[in-house]
C-alpha cells in the first residue's frame, strides 16, 4: 500500500484514493494537424517504461481530483518525491533530459538504463516510502 | 530423448526412479547460432522448439536470465481460450487453441490441458450486447461459442449467486466449451525437452546486457557470460520487453504492470469450469489440486517489483465473494505478482524492428499464457523465413503510427 503525498492537499493518503495516469511530462503537439503519422504514433502510444525512476502522473481522485506528479522507482516501488502539475522533478531529471538527445541506434555496447537517483537527489525526497 | 509412457512409468518404479534421464542439458554457449532467442519463458521455448521441427533451425540458443519458465509462466492464472472479438486476434488465439488440442501428444509431455470450457459473464444490458456480439463473431470465425442467460449459467456453475439479490446479478454470459486450462509449468518444460532433443541449446542463468549491432543489421548479444553472435534474434521477454528495446535504442508502446493471482488453501472438487467477470473483475478456476485459483486486475502503475498491491487483492475477493458466497470463508494459501507488458490495444506485438534482424515478440498484457504454442508457431515461422507469417503480420509494431489497431480492450472479455 502507497502512502502517497498529495502536493494540494499537502497530506499522506492511502494508495486507493488515487489512480496512476501513466508517465508524466508528455507535451500535446502544439499543432496536431502537422505531425507525421510518427510523430502523432509516438505521442499517442510510446512510454518510456523504465526499470528504475519513472515520472508519473497520478489523479488523487476522491481527495482533491487535481493532477499531480510523482518520482518513483518502478523497482523497489519508492516513491522519491510529489510534485506539482507544471512544476519539473528534483529527482532523475536526467532522465528527461535524455529525450532532447539525439538517440543513437547503434548502441553496440548496450544502452544502461539511467537509474539511481545520486544520493543527494534522493536525500532531498519530499514524498513518503511505499 | 527418452519417452515417456506407462510402460515406462512402470519399468523405472521397478528400479526405483532411480534413473529418470535429465528432461534438458546444460551445455555451455557456443560462440555462434542460427538464431538467438532471448526469453525462456513458454513463448520463447516454444518459438525454439518450432524452429528447430518445423524448419529445420537446430543451431538454436534460448537465452534466460534466470531459470526455464520462471516469470509469467509461472505465475499466470492457466486459463486458456479463444473467444476473441476481432478477426486478427480470433485467428491467432485460435490457432493456439489447434495447438493446444494435440500439444500433449506432440511434445510426449503431459501438459494437463483440460478442455472444461470458460464462461465470461455479463452483468449489465450492455455486458450481454457485447457478448452476443462477440460469440456471433467467434461463430463466423469458426470458433465454439454459446451466449447463455442466467439460468444456463447457474445449471453449469450451481455454487454461483445467479440470484437478482446480488449486488450485480449475473444475466447471463458467453460460453467455450473447447476453452479451459492447462498445467503452466509443464508447458514450458515440456517444449524445453522437446526443443532440447532436437539440439537447442538452453542456457539459463545467460542474461542479454546488450545487442551488438552494425549498419542496422544485429549481430549477436552481450551476455553475463561472453558475446554470442547470431544474425537473427528474437526477443521473446515480456515485462522486460522494454528495457531490451532499450538496449537496441528502440522504444516500444509497452507499459509494464504487475498482475497478481493468488490460491487457496486446497478444497474438494466445487467448480468444474473458468468463470471469468470482466465488470466485477475476478476470475477463478480450481486445479486439479484442489486449490481456487483467482486472477486479478493489474496494479494500474508501471511496476517491475514482481508483487502487487493489496487494494487490488481486496477489491478481487471482494468480486469473488460477491459472485461466490459459498466461498467467504475460504482461506488464501499464496499470493504473487508477475510483470505483463500491456499494449494500448490489448493485443501483442509481432514483428520486425529498425534493426535487421532483431524481432520482437511481446505485449502479450495480462493474457499471454493461452497463446504460448501458436506464438511459438508464428513467431518460429517468422523467424525462419524473414518475413513475418500471415497470422503475425497484423500484429506489427507499425499499427501504433499507421492507426490500424486491433482494439480488444473490454471487446474480448481481457481481463485489464
Amino acid at each position: 500500500m502507497f502512502h502517497i503525498y498529495c502536493p494540494y492537499c499537502e497530506e499522506l493518503r492511502e494508495e486507493e484514493e488515487f489512480h496512476p495516469k501513466g508517465q508524466a511530462h508528455i507535451a500535446r503537439p502544439e499543432e496536431p494537424d502537422a505531425c507525421s503519422d510518427e510523430e502523432w504514433g509516438d505521442y499517442l502510444f510510446f512510454r518510456d517504461n523504465p526499470r528504475g525512476i519513472h515520472h508519473e502522473m497520478w489523479l488523487h481522485a476522491v481527495g482533491c481530483r487535481k493532477f499531480f506528479n510523482i518520482t518513483r522507482n518502478t523497482v523497489s516501488y519508492e516513491i522519491l518525491e510529489t510534485y506539482k502539475m507544471g512544476e519539473q522533478p528534483t529527482v532523475g531529471a536526467e532522465h528527461l533530459a535524455r529525450e532532447e538527445k539525439t538517440s543513437s541506434v547503434q548502441a553496440a555496447e548496450g544502452g544502461q538504463q539511467t537509474v539511481g537517483a545520486s544520493d543527494a537527489a534522493l536525500a532531498s525526497v519530499k514524498g513518503a516510502q511505499a | 530423448m527418452q519417452r515417456y509412457s506407462g510402460f515406462g512409468l512402470v519399468k523405472h518404479a521397478l528400479r526405483h526412479h532411480e534413473d529418470w534421464q535429465r528432461q534438458w542439458r546444460n551445455p555451455t554457449p557456443k560462440p555462434r547460432y542460427d538464431v538467438i532467442i532471448v526469453g525462456g519463458g513458454g513463448h520463447g521455448l516454444a518459438t525454439a522448439y518450432y524452429l528447430a521441427k518445423e524448419h529445420g533451425i537446430t543451431n538454436v540458443a534460448v537465452l534466460e536470465k534466470g531459470w526455464l519458465g520462471g516469470g509469467n509462466t509461472a505465475r499466470n492464472t492457466t486459463i486458456v481460450r479463444s473467444n476473441y472479438l476481432w478477426d486478427e486476434s480470433a485467428a491467432l488465439y485460435e490457432h493456439a487453441m489447434k495447438h493446444w488440442e494435440g500439444l500433449s501428444q506432440e511434445l510426449n509431455y503431459n501438459v494437463m490441458f483440460s478442455q472444461r470450457g470458460v464462461l465470461n459473464l455479463g452483468h449489465t444490458l450492455q455486458d450481454m450486447r457485447d457478448i452476443q456480439r462477440r460469440v456471433n463473431a467467434n461463430r463466423l470465425n469458426g470458433i465454439d461459442g454459446e451466449v447463455l442467460d442466467a439460468e444456463g449459467v447457474q445449471s453449469l456453475v450451481p455454487i454461483m449467486d445467479c440470484s437478482k439479490r446480488a449486488r450485480y446479478p449475473v444475466m447471463g454470459a458467453s460460453w467455450q466449451p473447447r476453452a479451459g486450462v492447462a498445467r503452466h509449468d509443464a508447458v514450458a518444460w515440456g517444449y524445453a525437452r522437446a526443443a532440447d532433443a532436437l539440439g537447442v541449446d538452453l542456457l539459463q542463468n545467460t542474461e542479454v546486457t546488450g545487442f551488438k549491432i552494425r549498419d542496422g543489421q544485429i549481430q549477436g548479444v552481450h551476455t553475463n557470460r561472453g558475446d554470442i553472435e547470431s544474425k537473427t534474434v528474437g526477443c521473446v521477454t515480456a515485462g522486460n520487453s522494454s528495457v531490451l528495446a532499450s538496449m537496441a535504442g528502440l522504444n516500444l508502446p509497452l507499459e509494464s504492470h504487475p498482475l497478481q493471482a493468488l490460491v487457496s488453501e486446497p478444497l474438494k472438487p466445487v467448480l468444474d469450469t473458468v468463470v471469468m467477470s470482466n465488470h466485477v473483475h475476478g476470475y477463478i478456476s480450481q486445479s486439479d489440486k484442489g486449490d481456487l485459483v483467482i486472477g486479478a486486475g493489474i496494479d494500474g502503475y508501471n511496476g517491475y517489483g514482481q508483487r502487487g498491491s493489496y487494494p487490488t487483492v481486496e477489491h478481487t475477493l471482494q468480486a469473488i465473494v460477491e459472485m461466490f458466497p459459498i466461498f467467504s470463508r475460504v482461506r488464501m494459501n499464496r499470493q504473487w505478482g508477475g510483470i505483463v507488458d500491456t499494449c494500448p490495444d490489448a493485443c501483442p506485438i509481432l514483428s520486425k524492428t529498425k534493426v535487421k534482424g532483431l524481432y520482437f515478440n511481446c505485449g502479450w498484457g495480462t493474457g499471454g499464457f493461452k497463446a504460448t504454442p501458436g506464438s511459438g508457431h508464428v513467431f518460429a515461422a517468422s523467424l525462419a523465413k524473414g518475413e513475418m507469417h500471415p497470422i503475425a503480420a497484423p500484429f506489427s509494431i507499425d499499427r501504433f503510427h499507421s492507426g490500424a489497431l486491433i482494439d480488444e480492450h473490454g471487446a474480448a472479455g481481457v481481463a485489464h
